[in-house]
C-alpha cells in the first residue's frame, strides 16, 4: 500500500494513489497539483549515509581529504530541512555547485537495539524517495558533512509516498535515477550499495536505539550535476516513487 | 530516565512554548581556548583551513535523558568525556535573526551535559562516538532569561565525585549567543523548544563508570549524573511508538 500526507481544505489528510491525482481517506479525489505535499509520514531522527555507493565515492575522490572506511559515514540531520513533494527548495545566489542526491529512504517500524543482520529487516516498516541537497561551496572540514552543507531549510525532499515494506520483496534492486527538466543526469540501483540496509541497522541499533519513524536515507550513486533556479528536478527509484522538486532563487524568499 | 516523551514531561517550564521539542544542537569549537588549541594544525589536511561557520552537530532523540540519569560507558572505551554546555532554549521561531535581535527569540536557559566517547577527530568523527543511547542530559529545569541574566557571562564548574575538574565560564567564546543564533539561523530556521548548545569549554573533564559527576552554571542550579558500566546495566526502555 502506498500512502501520503497531504493538506488541503484548511486540513491535513491521509491519501492514497488515484488514478485521477490522489484520494483523501474521507473519499475526495484530487489533482497530484491540488494539493500540498508533506513528508509522508512523522519523521523523528534522520540518519543520512555519505559515500554509500562506490560510483560515488569514486566521483567525489578529488575531494576528499580522508578516504580510508573503516564504518559507514553517517550524519544527522534535523526536523527543519525536510519538504514534502512538488517542494521549493532555494539555491542561494552566488554559490557554484549545488547537487540533490537521489536515495533510497528507508523507514523504521519497529524499536531496534542490539539487532542482528539475520533480523534487521523485521524492523523496516516501508520505504520513500529522498532528494537530498548539498551545496559544495559552504564544505568545509569540520565535521563533515558540515550543516551548513547539508541541513540547510528545505534541503532534504522527501516522498511523496510512504510504501509499505511488505510490497517491496527487494529493496537492494531498485533503478534510481534523477532528471533534471526531464533529461537524466544520475541512474543507479540500489543493488551498488557499499552497506545494505541489514548491515546499516546492525551498525546503527549497536549504539543507539532506532525508533519508528526513525528514517536512514541509504546514499546516493554517482552523477551529481549542479542545479540552477528554475529547473525541475524529479528523484525516482522505480516501485517508490516519482519525487519532483523546484529549484528557486534568493528572490522568492524576500531576499 | 531514558524516552524523549518522559524527559520533556520533566522539563515542562512555565512561559511559551512550555515544552522543549526534541530538537537539540551542539556546538563545537565555538570556545576560544578549545580553538586555539588546535594552533597551526587547522592550517593542514584534513582541516586545510580554520572552521568559518559555526561547527554544528546534532544530538538525536534516543540520547537525551534527564538530569540525573545514569549514563552508559561502553566497555570497550572505559570512560567518558563531559561536555558541559549553556542550552539555549529557542522561545519564538527564529529565521534570519540579527544579531541584536537574536536573544529576544530565547525563551531561557538550560543546563546539558553532552556525553562523548573521547575523541580527538573534528573532520568526520563518527556518530558512534556522540548518538549513543542517553548520553545527553538536559536539566534540572529550563529558567525564563530574565531569572539568569546575560549569557556570556556565567561561571561554569564540573566536579567528578565532588573533586572540582572543570572551573571555566561561557565567555570567551568564538561566537557570543547573540551571533551564533545569528549565524545558525541564516540557513537553518529554529523552532519554540530547540535547544542550541552555546559550546563546551577547552578542558573537557573525563570519567569512569562508577563516577558520580555535576555541571553548575550560575543561576541555572546543578545537573548531576552518574556512569554506569553499559556490560552491567538493563536495556534500555524503548519509546512508545509515536
Amino acid at each position: 500500500m502506498k500512502t501520503a500526507r497531504v493538506a488541503f481544505g484548511g486540513a491535513l489528510h491521509d491519501a492514497v494513489p488515484h488514478a485521477d491525482g490522489v484520494q483523501l481517506e474521507d473519499g475526495r479525489v484530487l489533482a497530484e497539483d491540488a494539493v500540498v505535499w508533506l513528508p509522508p509520514f512523522e519523521v523523528g531522527t534522520i540518519i543520512a549515509l555519505g559515500l554509500n555507493y562506490a560510483d560515488h565515492v569514486k566521483e567525489l575522490s578529488k575531494e576528499l581529504t580522508v578516504t580510508a572506511q573503516d564504518e559507514p559515514l553517517v550524519f544527522l540531520k534535523g526536523p527543519g530541512t525536510l519538504i514534502g513533494h512538488r517542494g521549493f527548495t532555494r539555491r542561494p545566489n552566488g554559490v557554484n555547485f549545488m547537487h540533490y542526491e537521489c536515495e533510497l529512504a528507508v523507514v523504521i517500524g519497529r524499536s531496534a537495539k542490539h539487532v542482528k543482520r539475520a533480523d534487521a529487516m523485521q524492523h523496516v516498516a516501508g520505504y520513500t524517495v529522498c532528494n537530498d541537497y548539498a551545496i559544495r561551496d559552504y564544505l568545509e572540514n569540520w565535521y563533515r558533512p558540515n550543516l551548513r552543507v547539508k541541513n540547510r531549510d528545505g534541503g532534504t525532499v522527501l516522498g511523496p509516498w510512504f510504501v509499505d515494506a511488505a510490497d517491496v520483496p527487494d529493496p537492494h534492486a531498485l533503478k534510481l535515477r534523477t532528471l533534471v527538466n526531464g533529461k537524466i543526469t544520475q541512474q543507479g540501483s540500489t543493488a551498488d550499495m557499499v552497506n545494505d540496509i541489514p548491515a546499516l541497522i546492525e551498525y546503527l541499533s549497536a549504539f543507539m536505539t532506532l525508533q519508528a519513524g526513525d528514517v536512514i536515507l541509504t546514499g546516493t550513486p554517482d552523477g551529481v550535476v549542479n542545479v540552477n533556479v528554475g529547473d525541475e528536478v524529479v528523484t525516482e527509484i522505480d516501485g517508490i516513487g516519482r519525487l519532483a522538486n523546484t529549484i528557486v532563487g534568493d528572490e522568492a524568499f524576500g531576499r | 530516565v531514558i524516552g524523549w516523551s518522559t524527559v520533556n514531561s520533566l522539563l515542562a517550564f512555565s512561559s511559551a512554548p512550555y515544552r522543549l521539542s526534541g530538537a537539540v544542537y551542539g556546538t563545537l569549537l565555538n570556545h576560544g581556548v578549545a580553538l586555539a588549541a588546535l594552533g597551526d594544525a587547522m592550517n593542514h589536511a584534513p582541516f586545510k583551513a580554520p572552521p568559518q561557520a559555526p561547527v554544528l552537530y546534532l544530538k538525536p532523540r534516543n540520547t537525551l535523558a534527564s538530569a540525573g540519569s545514569p549514563v552508559c560507558v561502553p566497555q570497550e572505551f572505559g570512560e567518558l568525556e563531559i561536555g558541559a554546555s549553556l542550552g539555549l532554549v529557542i522561545g519564538r521561531t527564529a529565521c534570519r535573526v540579527s544579531e541584536a535581535q537574536a536573544l529576544a527569540h530565547l525563551a531561557g536557559y538550560v543546563i546539558v551535559a553532552d556525553l562523548s566517547v573521547p575523541h580527538g577527530s573534528f573532520y568526520r568523527p563518527s556518530i558512534r562516538l556522540k548518538a549513543r543511547d542517553g548520553s545527553c542530559l538536559i536539566g534540572p529545569q529550563v529558567l525564563p532569561c530574565s531569572a539568569v541574566g546575560a549569557p556570556d557571562a556565567l561561571g561554569l564548574q564540573v566536579t567528578v565525585d565532588g573533586d572540582v575538574v572543570q572551573q571555566t565560564g561561557t565567555s570567551g567564546m568564538r561566537r557570543a549567543a547573540a551571533r551564533l543564533l545569528a549565524d545558525v539561523t541564516e540557513f537553518m530556521t529554529l523552532r519554540p523548544g530547540d535547544v542550541v548548545m552555546l559550546g563546551v569549554p577547552a578542558g573537557a573533564p573525563r570519567a569512569r563508570a562508577g563516577q558520580r559527576f555535576a555541571i553548575s552554571i550560575t543561576g541555572l542550579g546543578e545537573l548531576e549524573g552518574s556512569l554506569v558500566a553499559e556490560w552491567m546495566t538493563e536495556p534500555v526502555t524503548e519509546e512508545p511508538a509515536a
